[in-house]
């Protein structure tokens, strides 16, 4: 429990980095968000009730200090184009995205694990040939080239599913095979060396001279131990599709998070682009914690010292 | 030597077919284990101790491959089998326990299971309740104190002398004909490998098992076999009763091993070494293998292999020398 | 451990010099040699370009626009007239320049930042190892969509892509490097060396860096595909190459409305940007099965 516990507390230095690092960058850009988000033609007045309102007036370092206190009540700001509450419209495109990231998740998942148990069982021969190939061509492909071959080939072509997606299940299959492509190419990739690796291990012999079959040994002992690095890498892929899909969810249209990244970087939109960031490093940086935790739960050597 | 044999194994060739060429691990080994009785199997690392263990359990691994030659177990042919056959074979009726207790148990599972799957495996038992009582009491038989609470333990939560109970207790069962000890005590304390050496006699002689027993340590052989065999570069080049072994030493690389074992009170100055290293397998020497590094080794030696011939009773050996001695 | 078959393939093993292994390797692993040609074929083709490419880059037909493939322009022609063929070739320069570059700049930074935390430990090493967390925290293709936002208006866009491409890129080579140095810092050598009043820097540049080469070989090879798809993925969203140079990703991006009428606008590029990125991927692997040593056992 206590390794947790310092697990937790050591993302704080990183989430402060992050948070930092955001607020350089809006100091970095040119332009006075004032003016930005009045527009032209207004009051000296006006300008000057909305700097100290905004406190813009106020040393860099208090200004930081309100950003953080306002981040951790929720307040992200309000975007210059729309004049809305940046986390509304996050909390509105979420739904999107994490519907698209659970279906890719689901498919790579399946896919990936798959191929890497096939592979590694038929290691060197023509199984595990096409496998590798195709992973490594999965994960050596642009998404936006998969998204527009699928678009192209099943969308327009064959009318099997709508060009652009409206968030119903059968809309969102062809964005999550798109975005679950590279995913199950890496998932793959590292069933297959892992459960390779694992298969070299002394207790493998101890299984097989105890007389069990191979198929017992691959499911009832090797696969045990070789998915713990992979289901580290699940959770993480997790949550960096949850981070948004910027290509794929711009593909295909989907009004996610990754939708909400574009269009505020076409709007120079600098509130919604720094709220769109910093909600979806936490997202990364949730997962990996995510991921540590679950290997240490998994693993009795690691679970022991906790 | 009329009693019925265990384990028979006929000019076994177990060879690594490797990119640099054939490796002979194993080069012609024939071998007997008789019921009851505890064999030893001595020679330097490399010298394919192991891997005849290996090739009875069907463990060689790619590139290894088990060429030609017999392996009969109680009379039933083992090469050949077809390897879910061999399964049904191992940890049944002849099981092995292996160096490493540290890395020969799987990390990620309980004990307790581990034992356990030997039976499921074999069907010696209807449930998994009747398979845990029997865990536990061969757990208490092996020595393994709060059996109870150390079946739902993970291998990391025991000590090495205990992680070779465990793996002597999943050797023993299914009550196996033959056990197969690769150097079952050399990663443990001296205290330790005394304890596990005496409960692999005392297992022996209550069942009737018997014992192939790997090792590199001399002193483990005169502890606890019946007989030895000395393996040198993937040949056998001496074979005698424990006695007859060290009371008339034979072949020249079995006089080196003896002394080079460090004795107390005698001239602890120097220790006696045998020059030269193991030949490399790839490219064996013409003739007698260990010709290179034998002070005895005549012209005759460096061109021909000698025979495993009778030197006394129960007793061959592989070497010219030894025989005109004889 | 004492499997005789490991410790006799380990001697053979021993065998083997660096050369030899390399030799081993393009021998036994084809696809990486056959990659290595490839990528050796298109960097010759991309600094060429201006001699074989049969049009120029901007060179505008408007005459001859949106032409399918044919003899007269191989790979068809854009919405301007341009030729899809010339412009591949053109842009071959800027997805390989920044495919190199920024992969070089982040294994330069990431090897002085890994060496120094490494080295150092304290809060040097905190510092900058938590610079890497956070770096890392970022998603990276938003990192850099950020960055070229932020960078956009004060220098030309390719200026921006090194600098986001490089940020982003040198906190995993920093980690690796580091992990090394913390291991290699305990080492026999490295002891003796210090010893002896070797200097710091001395023994990090003299007696560390060398012995992380070949991880930091693999990285890099591995590295620069991911720049490519980085850079045709932003130039894909419009913001990363700026027209009316050539890029791969940025024609992509200008085929998005013929699309489904004139696929071949697209098809090219993407071709393409896969070849050079699975030609980089193939070649890595391959480097990885020869110089990394934790997987040379297999």
């Amino acid at each position: 429990m206590k390794s947790a516990v310092k697990r937790v507390i050591s993302m704080i230095p990183v989430l402060l980095g992050v948070m930092l690092l955001i607020f350089i960058m809006l100091r970095i850009v040119p332009g006075d968000p004032v003016t930005v988000l009045l527009g032209e033609h207004y009051s000296q007045e006006t300008i000057d009730r909305l700097t100290a309102a905004m406190k813009l007036d106020r040393p860099l370092l208090e200004q930081f200090i309100s950003y953080v206190l306002g981040v951790l009540k929720g307040d992200l700001g309000i975007s210059y184009v729309s004049k809305r509450p940046v986390t509304m419209m996050i909390l509105q495109a979420l739904p999107y995205t994490v519907k698209l990231a659970l279906m890719a998740a689901a498919f790579a998942w399946v896919i990936g694990l798959f191929a890497g148990i096939i592979a590694a069982v038929k290691e060197n021969k023509i199984p595990d040939r096409i496998f590798m190939a195709f992973s490594l061509a999965g994960v050596s492909v642009p998404v936006f080239m998969s998204a527009l071959l699928l678009q192209y080939i099943f969308a327009f072509r064959l009318k099997l599913f709508p060009i652009t997606s409206d968030g119903s299940i059968l809309s969102m299959l062809l964005p999550a095979i798109a975005l679950g492509w590279n995913s199950a190419g890496s998932i793959a990739r590292l069933t297959r060396s892992s459960l390779i690796e694992v298969m070299q291990a002394d207790y493998i012999d101890t299984a097989r001279a105890k007389g069990l079959k191979r198929r017992s040994v691959i499911f009832g002992h090797a696969l045990k131990n070789s998915l713990l690095p992979v289901i580290t890498m699940m959770a993480i892929q997790l949550s960096s599709m949850l981070s948004g899909a910027v290509i794929t969810e711009s593909v295909f249209g989907i009004p996610g998070i990754g939708r909400l990244a574009t269009t505020s970087i076409s709007n120079r939109d600098m509130p919604l682009l720094q709220g769109t960031i910093l909600f979806t490093t936490v997202v990364i940086i949730l997962g990996n914690l995510i991921a540590d935790l679950l290997y240490s739960v998994l693993d009795p050597r690691i679970r022991s010292q906790m | 030597m009329d009693e019925k044999n265990v384990l028979e194994i006929r000019d076994l060739h177990t060879s690594f077919f490797t990119e640099k060429g054939v490796v002979r691990a194993v080069n012609g080994v024939d071998l007997n284990v008789p019921e009851g009785k505890i064999i030893g199997l001595v020679g330097e690392s490399g010298c394919g101790k192991s891997m005849t263990a290996r090739s009875v359990m069907g463990l060689v691994r790619y590139p290894g491959k088990v060429e030609s030659g017999s392996i009969r177990l109680d009379g039933k042919e083992l090469t050949g089998l077809k390897d879910q056959d061999l399964r049904e074979v191992c940890g049944n009726d002849v099981s092995m326990i292996f160096q490493e207790p540290m890395t020969s148990l799987n990390p990620v599972l309980r004990v307790g299971h581990q034992v356990e799957e030997s039976l499921l495996v074999h069907h010696k038992v209807n449930s998994r309740k009747e398979a845990k009582q029997e865990v536990i009491e061969m757990f208490n038989h092996v020595g393994i104190p709060e059996a109870e609470q150390r079946y739902s333990c993970y291998p990391h939560e025991l000590s090495g002398g205990l992680r070779q109970r465990v793996m002597i207790a999943m050797a023993m069962i299914c009550e196996p004909r033959l056990l197969i000890a690769d150097e079952p005590t050399t990663a443990l304390d001296v205290t330790v490998e005394a304890q596990i050496l005496r409960l692999m006699k005392e297992l022996c002689e209550e069942h009737g098992m018997s014992v192939l027993l790997i090792t590199h340590n001399l002193g483990v052989v005169a502890e606890i076999c019946d007989e030895v065999y000395v393996m040198y570069a993937g040949r056998i080049v001496e074979h005698a009763s424990v006695f007859s072994l060290f009371d008339h030493t034979s072949h020249p690389y079995t006089k080196g091993l003896l002394s080079s074992i460090p004795r107390i009170g005698k001239n602890p100055e120097y220790l006696h070494t045998i020059p030269g290293i193991v030949p490399n397998l790839l490219h064996l020497p013409e003739g007698c293998p260990f010709s290179t590094r034998c002070d005895l080794a005549l012209e005759r030696c460096r061109k021909e292999l000698p025979e495993l011939n009778a030197v006394g009773e129960n007793h061959e050996c592989r070497c010219f020398e030894a025989i005109k001695e004889g | 451990m004492n499997d005789n078959n490991r410790t006799s393939l380990a001697e053979i093993g021993e065998q083997y010099g660096p050369k030899e292994k390399l030799i081993r390797m393009c021998r036994q692993n084809r696809l990486a040699m056959v990659s290595a040609i490839v990528i050796v074929l298109i960097i010759v083709l991309a600094i060429l370009a201006p001699v074989i490419a049969p049009y120029g880059e901007a060179q505008q037909d408007l005459l001859a626009r949106l032409q399918p493939p044919s003899a007269k322009h191989w790979f068809g022609t854009d919405e301007l007239g341009r030729d899809v063929l010339s412009r591949i070739l053109y842009g071959a320069r800027v997805s390989l320049v920044i495919g190199i570059i920024p992969s070089f700049l982040s294994l330069v930074g990431g090897i002085l930042l890994g060496l120094l935390a490494g080295y150092c430990s304290g809060w040097i090493d905190y510092l900058i190892m938590r610079l890497a967390d956070v770096m890392l925290s970022f998603p990276s293709l938003l990192l850099a969509m950020a960055i070229m936002y932020t960078l956009g208006r004060y220098a030309n866009s390719i200026i921006c892509l090194f600098a986001a491409l490089s940020l982003v890129g040198w906190a995993s080579v920093a980690r690796v490097v580091r992990s090394q140095t913390l291991s290699l810092k305990e080492t026999e050598y490295v002891e003796a060396a210090r010893s002896i009043g070797v200097r710091g820097r001395r023994i990090m540049l003299r007696h560390i860096l060398p012995n992380c080469i070949p991880s930091l070989i693999v990285l890099y090879t591995l590295n620069v595909p991911s720049c490519i798809l980085a850079e045709s993925t932003l130039s894909f969203l419009g913001i990363g190459v700026q027209p009316p140079a050539a890029s791969w990703g940025l024609m992509v991006n200008q085929s998005k409305s013929f699309l489904f009428t004139m696929p071949w606008l697209a098809v090219f590029p993407c071709l393409a940007i896969m070849i050079v990125v699975l030609a980089f991927n193939f070649l890595g692997d391959g480097l990885r099965d020869v110089l990394d040593p934790y997987l040379e056992n297999r």
